[in-house]
């Protein structure tokens, strides 16, 4: 045995490679220090310090560029695709953050864990997105997950929070067994977990063949997809949404996603692209199903909070269809639409959480009566955010649709872009139905008044409502992004 | 007119679309109490809108086919997607009748809408952006997003302002004309990379896109995706069920608008983009499509007849008219074309003349069952005598515009469908039944109902929209060759396209071939057009 040799420049670069993650997870340390430092009423110091650590981490990923960064011997890549998802999972995180501001009052979840665990969720998400090791990525994933059971399950005092909590956790905990176990297969059949030492090996048509690593292979997929909420993989999402915190309920919807998705993105179109005359009917019954029912159940819900959730398991599955085919465009088109996504959904939640005023209640669609008109601010943008959510121009959302289809067109697979053009044609029937409760029916007695937002709060939503619409305008310059990233990756 | 700033007439089209979008922003910040101020700044953009579309019209040049104005800037050039937007004999009219139309309507609800007058207003303008757009369009996927734009504010003013069954009413009509919509969408992009893969060129130009010739087999897909996105905007039978419903619900501006341009906006894509682009489908297809819309005609005015509400009858009517306006354009001949587009024109002046006629009783009665009216003739005898000139001109009588149009549409249609035409033109008399009974029972006769005997008539502002409408009646009908003169370059040149394409697109079908075998491989099982999954 070799002496175990330190190579400073090699540390470096690893370092290097992790900064925004080392941002990240050390503002949370610091967080849980100064929970303890300062009195009760100042615990709204808490977020902002937070998010001051999160604008670092986005400064440190703007910084490091779309250059590739290899560190710990090719165990984590900061590449294009992660420096993208790092941004994406970020500003998530700083958009939950803003909206924290009042709802931590409101619903007094002011607590130093609070922020600690929601910035220690967002640092293994990004791991998981800037992982090339299977390891990596189930670290990342766990390391993501835990802190999220417990957000889940922050209000304790309420069943249907805990309910959530433990059905998600419970599900949660067999999916990342299915997931290490996927890997374990994987490795018995090709001695390897790095990811583009697997896309290597699968040339080999006896790899490809053993039935050890097919079953390993499905088993990681079935784990991705719990994490994504892929019918049939989605139950626990109604109810974990549900109980929630609805600012934990906004965070999970686009942040896990993106990240659950940034490394399966990464899994399917490094490792697996030899798989891809197997690969892709699954995927394909995958997406229609997940649009399908995601829609449909949809489309019955009364409560808001489940109808949001319902139409997150349809949006996953829009963003499926742009991996069916396992190229390039079909690559970027899900980039751009996981941000987009993120964007207009935090919005419509942040919308939501000011109209509802009081957890557990207000979250029937009934309670959106008469806001329209009354609150004409509020009522145009969630209005917005849910017109981009159905796709229909010339907002971000319909862009994101419109090249998830194309790469479904391109490579051929027309009857998927049709199944879906119709699906989000269904959609719009319930997201319409918000937008009929809040301008069409008139309020029995008078309008509730919302929760008057604090300032940051706001300049999350104009935020949120300013990125669906230039990015419906002048897609432009991040679809060019969203590209380089893929080929970065791809390289 | 020639005489505006250079910077202004290069970049007019983009003015005229993105005029109204000012407005609505602008109106933003004005305060919603003052509802006067709101509905003149509403008026005074939409006539700014009219005015500097004048010049469009003035200054084209009907002597080419080309597009005219043309303005184009790179969108989102890594697709090969720009903003493309430009004029031609085809589109001219139906722009000078929406920018017409617009400041006609705004006016008219002065009085009728009461309540959110700011939102309102801000509906009617962003309904102008779409409008205008999807009739300047030259680029696939800015008409898309045009064509869909036009849905939002619509959906608004029949959910919002509408009467009794509104809700319903806006999301039938939000969800049928968005899923007929999205089946385009496809078909677009799937024309997107077959341009693709025929020229190396990422391209969703218009013009482009019409220099394809397209295998027959996709060409049938693609022109039924297209064909039926633009039936349920036409709305073609049976397709129509959506439209008797939004039309009774809708405020009385929404209906005007929705009759007289967002039906157009289906009969317009069907010339300006189903045909074109896959001549040869279009042919093929042409028995059925002519065969529904004269189903059209008949049923429009079968059922037209029985109604009992006036706002229906004339909601059906206007199934009727565009079986009419159908039935020119499947005649791909000069005659017919013409003759489609001038109808498009008229029906939304005759259409929409007759829907506001409608909302003045409205407005006064809050009624609008025949069976409460009778005699008002005597009471309101300037509103008779407009209503009397519509509904002439509805009817197709001889000297109003709503002739020349059924006339050459007719005479187009005779040529290549006999039988059909014959039948048509029944539907021109059945018109007339309806049409002249309804007046009857609204207008002669003795007063039966107290309630009628001391209506108002018209008021200035009423007669002040009125009046320009009923210009054009009289100007389309005695002199319909200002409008057919701008049209004539564009329209032979496109059936004389249709027809080359066509020829070049069947170059190596074998002759006598029938049908269904040019579009599913018999026996190979299966259609072409979905090859994939």
């Amino acid at each position: 045995m070799a002496p175990l040799a330190i190579d400073g420049g090699a540390l470096l670069t690893s370092v290097t490679s992790i900064l925004p993650e080392i941002a990240v997870v050390a503002t949370a340390l610091f967080v849980l220090l100064l929970d303890l430092a300062i009195p009760e009423e100042r615990k709204n110091l808490l977020c902002g310090a937070s998010l001051v650590g999160i604008v670092v981490a986005l400064f440190s990923v703007v910084a490091l560029g779309q250059g590739r960064i290899e560190g710990f011997s090719g165990m984590i890549v900061h590449d294009g695709m992660g420096a993208f998802f790092d941004v994406v999972i970020l500003a998530a995180c700083a958009l939950t953050l803003m909206m924290a501001t009042g709802y931590s009052e409101w619903e007094a979840t002011h607590k130093g864990e609070f922020y600690a665990l929601l910035l220690l969720s967002t640092s293994g998400m990004m791991f998981m997105a800037k992982g090339t090791d299977l390891m990596t990525v189930f670290l990342g994933l766990e390391t993501l997950s835990i802190p999220i059971y417990v957000l889940v399950g922050f209000h304790r005092n309420r069943m249907s929070s805990i309910e959530g909590a433990l059905k998600y956790f419970l599900l949660g905990a067999f999916a990342s067994g299915f997931l290490l176990y996927g890997i374990a297969l994987i490795y018995a059949a090709t001695g390897t977990t790095k990811i583009p030492i697997l896309a290597t090996m699968l040339y080999d048509p006896r790899i490809l063949a053993s039935p050890l690593f097919l079953v390993g292979a499905g088993l990681l997929l079935v784990g991705f997809a719990f994490k994504v909420s892929l019918v049939p993989f989605h139950m626990w999402t109604p109810d974990a949404y549900e109980g929630a915190p609805t600012v934990v309920t906004a965070f999970m919807s686009a942040a896990v996603k993106a990240a659950a998705f940034a490394a399966l993105i990464r899994v399917l179109l490094v490792a697996l692209p030899g798989m891809q005359p197997v690969l892709w009917k699954v995927l394909w019954a995958l997406a229609v199903l997940t649009m399908t029912v995601g829609n449909l159940s949809a489309l019955v819900q009364d409560n808001v909070k489940r109808l949001l959730a319902y139409s997150s398991i349809a949006h996953a599955g829009y963003v499926l269809v742009g991996l069916v085919s396992g190229d390039v465009l079909g690559g970027q088109a899900s980039l751009f639409y996981l941000l987009v996504y993120a964007f207009m959904n935090m919005g419509a939640f942040g919308v939501v959480i000011l109209i509802a005023r009081k957890e557990d209640e207000g979250y029937d669609i009934a309670h959106l009566k008469g806001i329209g008109f009354r609150y004409p601010a509020l009522g145009a943008l969630l209005t917005l955010f849910l017109v981009s959510l159905g796709g229909i121009p010339p907002t971000a959302g319909f862009v994101g649709k419109f090249y998830l289809f194309s790469a479904a067109v391109k490579n051929g697979y027309i009857w998927l872009a049709v199944i879906g053009v119709l699906n989000s044609a269904a959609s719009i029937y319930y997201y319409l139905r918000l937008v009929v409760a809040m301008y069409m029916v008139p309020a029995e007695g008078e309008v509730p008044v919302p929760r008057p937002p604090r300032i940051l709060f706001s300049m999350a939503l104009c935020a949120s409502a300013a990125v669906v619409v230039v990015l419906g305008v002048l897609p432009r310059s991040v679809l060019e992004i969203a590209e380089r990233s893929v080929l970065s990756m791809l390289m | 007119m020639t005489s505006l700033p250079q910077p202004l007439m290069t970049h007019l089209l983009s003015v005229l679309i993105f005029l109204p979008l000012a407005g609505a922003f602008l109106l933003i910040f004005l305060p919603k109490e003052n509802k006067r101020l709101l509905r003149n700044t509403a008026f005074v953009l939409t006539l700014a809108d009219f005015l500097l579309s004048l010049p469009v019209a003035i200054l084209f040049d009907g002597s080419t086919a080309a597009m005219q104005f043309v303005e184009k800037v790179p969108w989102i050039p890594q697709y090969g997607i720009s903003y493309h937007v430009g004029v031609d004999g085809i589109s001219l009219w139906l722009l000078m009748l929406t920018t017409f139309l617009m400041p006609i309507t705004i006016l008219s609800t002065y009085t009728s809408v009461e309540k959110h007058v700011k939102e309102f207003m801000i509906f009617m303008l962003l309904l102008e952006v779409g409008m205008v757009g999807v009739f300047l369009a030259v680029d696939l996927f800015l008409f898309y997003i045009f064509w869909e734009l036009v849905l939002i504010p619509m959906y608004f003013l029949i959910g919002v302002w509408g009467s009794d069954r509104r809700i319903y009413s806006a999301i039938k009509f939000f969800l049928f004309t968005f899923a007929g919509s999205v089946l385009m969408l496809v078909a677009i992009i799937a024309l997107y990379f077959h341009h693709y893969a025929v020229t190396g060129v990422y391209s969703t130009d218009l013009l482009a896109m019409a220099e394809l010739v397209i295998p027959v087999k996709l060409q049938f897909w693609m022109f039924a995706a297209f064909a039926l996105a633009f039936a349920f905007k036409v709305p073609m039978f049976p397709f129509h069920t959506w439209l008797p419903d939004a039309h009774v619900d809708a405020p009385t501006a929404g209906s005007v608008i929705l009759a007289a341009v967002l039906l157009k906006m289906g009969t317009y894509g069907f010339l300006r983009f189903a045909i074109p682009l896959f001549p040869v489908a279009a042919v093929d297809l042409t028995p059925l499509l002519a065969t529904l819309a004269v189903i059209g005609i008949l049923y429009g005015a079968f059922v037209a007849m029985v109604q009992k509400d006036i706002k229906k009858l004339v909601a059906y009517s206007s199934v009727a008219h565009l079986g009419f306006v159908m039935l020119g354009l499947f005649a791909f001949n000069v005659q017919g074309i013409e003759g489609g587009i001038l109808q498009m024109v008229n029906h939304g002046i005759s259409t929409g003349a007759l829907f506001l006629l409608v909302g003045i009783l409205y407005e006064r009665r809050h009624t609008r069952l025949i069976s409460e009216y009778g005699g008002l003739s005597r009471v309101v005898p300037l509103y008779a005598a407009c209503f009397m000139v519509i509904t002439l001109s509805s009817i197709g009588l001889p000297g109003l515009n709503g002739f020349v149009g059924e006339f050459l549409i007719l005479v187009g249609a005779f040529r290549p469908m006999r039988a059909l035409t014959v039948v048509a033109a029944s539907g021109v008399i059945f018109a007339a039944v309806y049409l002249l009974w309804m007046y009857q029972r609204v207008m002669f006769g003795t007063i039966t109902n107290e309630k009628n005997r001391h209506l108002p008539d018209m008021n200035a502002r009423e007669v002040a929209y009125m009046l320009p409408l009923i210009v054009f009646v009289f100007w389309i009908g005695v002199y319909p060759q200002t409008f057919l003169r701008k049209m004539d370059a564009s329209v032979t040149a496109l059936v004389a396209r249709i027809e080359a394409k066509r020829q070049a697109a069947l170059a190596d079908s074998p002759p006598g071939e029938t049908l269904v075998a040019r579009y599913f491989d018999v026996g190979k099982g299966g259609a072409d057009g979905t090859a994939g999954h």
